[in-house]
């Protein structure tokens, strides 16, 4: 399994489509793309040129209700990369389609009602209207495209129930926490009943305790509402917390697209591998990854695990087992697991850095 | 005030071949030597002086064409309806509200409302926009105007900042909500902008007059030109500043620009909007005053009255109406501001008793309105209690008494600056030939700003030489020069100790923010009674208006410099002369720059009023031309030439602050 591999899913099912996507800021930057330009650096580029490249040629899937995670350090272009998926920024190049519609081709008009119905954003910084009350806040979505005052404070109401604001509703942003603010920012989002919801890092301004509890609130409405979620963060541990796949970004460039597990595993880079070296490996790695062929001679009729287990969960049962493990993948033998195979896992991250972290 | 709100010179200036430090030192010296030796050579040659009688063709041709254009009031298209009906319009509003609230209504002997109703009306408006207090500010403050004699006077001049602030409004927002949205508008609209705050605002009461005739049109017109770029660039600057996440985040959810101009931009720069309407208003309050040159109804007039007939104790109660007026306005709009921030930030501010007070406080103000229509005693002003006679009386013999005790002190101190420093000085400026002065302006300019603003400077000194008016400019020159030199200096001082001293610092800020408010026709009373007319009252009024904006922006800049660097040198054994010379001030070096720029600009147009109490030069040709016909042309390209220095010398000032305010 080679983890820079775009999973297969078909462009006609995927909820979010992306198409070798540019962004070159800078004055004549469409030129650069397709000239021998486009193969220089970063630092390079715009010494030579003055154009700054944000987000270099790339391509993904989304399915539906999958959360996908970009992932990179300031500066990588993820923040611009999710503003392009809604031409907040316009891309220079390239195709984004969202639910069967190619939004890289919409007019003014189309994008706006693509805004107001399909697909909405938490911002970092919350952008809340401090003017307004948070009802009115989390309304206001639904009043820009139209609605009348009971219904939009009726489903205004139901968002401050479900992200768990009663009692709020009359407060004005300032007086609330930045947690509670975000809440509100969430609620605007949801409001609107999207498609698709996008985060641009979201919680990276909020305590770490708060942003545990947020992080959790996100699970939680995604497995209430199963809203397809784009999610962009610099934070490795909550990329792996929250994604079904990341995408790791550098100088605007794709370095790997997998699942948690597979990133942890298989790093496609040294960046990659710097990333993950501080992650517990035991948190993210399932039997899969451990699992190998029998010995001559060693006994297979082991207790059976299933090859998705996280080798934490599964570690005390491998290390009272008599035997070694034998790893199913639904029917089909993997192979197995004794105790010297967790170990390494465990034990080799014990010198590294041992922060417990529970996995959901 | 406004020139504050001036963004300083965007580009950064690093002109071809900005001389280092050391060969510019030498640059100075060579072009000072050259200058004192011209002067000693040439003393009194080519100094195209003027005397106070005599007219250049420029001035005849510019007498000429008042007389064509008052021909021409009755037959040109142009003037009957395009002037003629701007003219028409604002007389009439005005008069409109002169005859409801201050002026006789023919053919009742009083206004339409009577005192008594305008009071409760003003009152209950103040309550309205702010909160009780400012209503009882505005209530007391009414009192006072009625007791110290002026009522008439002082509605008018209400009604004049009125409806000047009223078509800045309506002028203004649409503008500057303009320039936010379009960088085309503000690259076209900022150098308009400049020019209307470079001018010295003396400068265009005569070309207005020209226009507008003289009365309550060309006083709007005026106070409007002043009053103007204030509202528009804070109401852009407001616009632009909300938070961009923000704007992005509403953008996010599908809403068109009008939307976003409604529902966020516009609400949520409002609070920023309304200081823009005080800033407006207080200029406008100012202006209007000065307007009364130029026959603008309000207390400007007795003001200007006294000041020429040397009547202290008149001029002081005038003047301190005027003050009491612009105290009320700034506080009632500061309130104003305060209680929509309330409102946008809490809602619910004051709830269902205000809208009782508001009712039952309409109501009885609809009464009183009543009476006042109806009862000779609610409409026109009591005599008694007259607060304003004994005032004067008192102020005038305070002012005698004071001018016999401190003779020796002020004459003295006006005989040091005389001669010590104005009078070496206007002889170097005044003496020396014209070529040569202006060839030293030149290089001045080119020392300090570089290539740009001596090209501008070049421009205006031909402007100034083509009005025929070389030797007063210099003589302009030369006071505005050591009034800003004293300027800078007293800053310096009180400005630093405000910044080290956090008590220093709270005792005399509100002094300066009180002397900020008073418009600078005010400035001329207690300038005048100490020193009586000289050139050098011109000068103490021009400080006493300068210092106060210097002052706190020097110590701002000094409480600004990094407490780290601060503690760092302390660590190191800093002495407090040290700390301050080697650490704070060249820190604050923008500050110190900014200020000086600020303090010039201020003097200037204030040196020119200065014309009024003896200040000589351009001022005086001003005030001569307002009430002599045959002067008319020369008060015109004075002020042409007071324009001219003016835009040279904040050039020059702006791109040496570009240069040299870079921390």
């Amino acid at each position: 399994m080679t983890a820079t591999t775009i999973s297969p899913v078909k462009t006609t099912e995927s909820a979010l489509s992306v198409r070798h996507l540019w962004k070159i800021f800078g004055t004549k930057a469409d030129k650069i793309i397709g000239s021998p330009d486009a193969d220089l650096s970063r630092q390079e580029l715009q010494a030579k040129t003055g154009c700054v490249m944000a987000v270099k040629d790339v391509s993904f899937d989304v399915a539906p209700g999958e959360v996908f995670v970009v992932m990179g350090l300031s500066g990588s272009g993820k923040s611009t990369l999710v503003r392009l998926l809604t031409r907040l920024i316009e891309p220079t190049a390239g195709q984004v389609i969202m639910g069967g519609s190619e939004i890289t081709a919409a007019s003014e008009s189309e994008l706006r009602e693509l805004r107001r119905h399909h697909v909405a954003m938490v911002f970092q910084h919350f952008g809340l209207l401090p003017h307004r009350k948070v009802i009115d806040n989390i309304a206001y979505g639904l009043e820009v495209r139209g609605e009348g005052k009971t219904e939009r404070r009726q489903r205004a109401q139901e968002m401050v129930d479900l992200v768990g604001l009663e009692g709020y509703e009359e407060s004005y942003p300032d007086q609330l926490s930045g947690g509670m603010q975000q809440r509100v920012g969430l609620a605007r989002a949801l409001a609107v009943d999207p498609d698709v919801l996008m985060f641009d890092e979201p919680f990276s301004a909020l305590d770490p305790l708060i942003r545990r509890d947020m992080q959790n609130e996100v699970i939680r409405l995604h497995e209430e509402v199963g809203k397809t979620m784009v999610f962009i963060t610099h934070d490795l541990s909550e990329a792996l917390k929250l994604g079904d796949r990341i995408l790791i970004m550098r100088d605007g460039e794709i370095v790997q697209i997998g699942t948690p597990d597979e990133v942890v595993a298989v790093p496609a880079d040294d960046y990659v591998r710097d990333f993950v070296s501080e992650v517990p490996r035991s948190h993210v790695l399932t039997l899969r990854w451990v699992v190998r062929e029998p010995r001559p001679g060693e006994p297979v009729d082991g207790p059976v695990m299933q090859a998705g287990v996280i080798v934490k969960d599964a570690a005390r049962a491998v290390l009272e087992a008599e035997q070694p493990v034998r790893v199913y993948d639904g029917d089909r033998f993997l192979g197995v697991v004794d105790d010297e195979d967790i170990l390494r896992v465990v034990v080799a991250e014990e010198d590294e850095q041992p922060e417990p972290e529970p996995q959901p | 005030m406004s020139v504050l709100d001036r963004p300083r010179v965007e580009e950064p200036v690093p002109e071809v071949g900005a001389p280092p430090r050391l060969k510019r030192g030498w640059a100075v010296g060579a072009t000072i030597f050259v200058w004192l030796g011209g002067w000693a050579l040439l003393r009194g040659t080519a100094t195209l002086e003027l005397g106070g009688a005599e007219l250049t063709g420029f001035h005849q041709w510019l007498n000429g064409v008042r007389d064509d254009f008052d021909a021409a009031r009755d037959t040109s298209f142009f003037f009957q309806y395009v002037i003629g009906g701007i003219s028409t319009a604002i007389d009439t509003v005005v008069t409109f509200f002169q005859e409801l609230l201050s002026q006789p209504a023919f053919p009742r002997p009083v206004p339409e409302i009577g005192w008594l109703g305008v009071v409760a009306l003003l009152t209950w408006l103040a309550y309205a926009l702010a909160a009780w207090r400012s209503a009882l500010l505005v209530f007391v403050s009414l009192l006072l105007f009625g007791s110290l004699g002026y009522w008439t006077d002082s509605i008018d001049l209400l009604i004049v900042t009125a409806v000047a602030v009223a078509i800045c409004v309506v002028i203004g927002l649409p503008t500057g909500i303009w320039m936010a949205r379009s960088k085309r508008a503000t690259a076209a609209l900022t150098p308009v902008l400049d020019l209307m705050q470079t001018m010295p605002a003396f400068a265009y009461l005569a070309p207005l007059a020209l226009f507008f005739g003289i009365g309550p049109a060309s006083a709007v017109v005026t106070t409007l030109i002043y009053a103007l770029p204030p509202l528009v660039r804070i109401t852009a600057h407001g616009i632009r500043t909300v938070a961009p996440t923000t704007l992005e985040a509403s953008r996010s959810l599908g809403t068109t620009d009008v939307q976003a101009l409604r529902k966020v931009q516009l609400p949520m720069a409002k609070r920023t909007i309304i200081v823009g309407v005080n800033q407006c208003m207080m200029a406008a309050l100012s202006m209007a005053t000065i307007a009364a040159l130029i026959n603008g109804p309000g207390l400007g007039q007795p003001v200007a009255q006294a000041l020429q007939s040397l009547d202290i104790g008149s001029a002081f109660v005038s003047g301190i109406a005027i003050v009491i007026m612009a105290i009320m306005l700034d506080r009632t709009t500061t309130a104003a501001s305060q209680r929509a921030e309330k409102e946008a930030r809490a809602g619910r501010a004051g709830g269902r008793r205000r809208w009782v007070v508001l009712g039952a406080g309409g109501a009885v103000a609809l009464v009183l309105v009543y009476v006042s229509r109806t009862y000779l005693w609610a409409a026109e002003f009591p005599e008694r209690p007259d607060l304003g006679t004994p005032l004067s009386d008192g102020v005038t013999q305070l002012t005698d008494w004071l001018v016999t005790t401190l003779e020796n002190v002020t004459n003295s101190l006006k005989d040091l600056v005389t001669y010590a420093l104005i009078n070496p000085l206007e002889s170097l400026l005044a003496d020396t030939p014209w070529w040569l002065m202006g060839l030293v302006i030149l290089a001045f300019a080119y020392l300090l700003g570089g290539w740009r603003p001596t090209a501008i400077s070049a421009v205006c000194l031909l402007v100034i030489l083509g009005t025929g008016l070389w030797n007063e400019t210099m003589k302009t020159l030369t006071t505005t020069l050591v009034a800003t030199l004293i300027v800078i200096l007293s800053a310096l001082v009180v400005g630093v100790w405000m910044g080290r001293n956090h008590r220093a610092d709270t005792a005399i800020r509100p002094l300066l923010d009180a002397l900020q408010t008073i418009p600078p026709f005010v400035y001329l009373v207690p300038a005048l009674a100490l020193f009586s007319t000289s050139r050098f009252t011109a000068i103490v009024a021009a400080v006493a208006y300068g210092v106060p904006i210097a002052t706190k922006l020097i110590a701002d800049g000094i409480r600004g410099v990094s407490p780290t660097s601060v503690e760092a040198a302390r660590a190191a054994g800093t002495t407090a002369w040290q700390m301050i010379s080697k650490v704070q001030l060249p820190m604050a070096r923008a500050a110190v720059v900014l200020a000086s720029n600020q303090g010039l600009l201020y003097v200037l147009s204030m040196v020119v009023i200065g014309g009024l109490v003896g200040g000589g030069g351009l001022g005086y040709l001003v005030v001569a031309g307002f009430s002599q016909a045959q002067l008319f042309g020369k008060g015109l390209a004075a002020g042409i030439a007071i324009t001219a220095l003016g835009i040279m010398l904040d050039r020059i000032a702006q791109y040496a602050a570009a240069r040299y305010g870079r921390a």
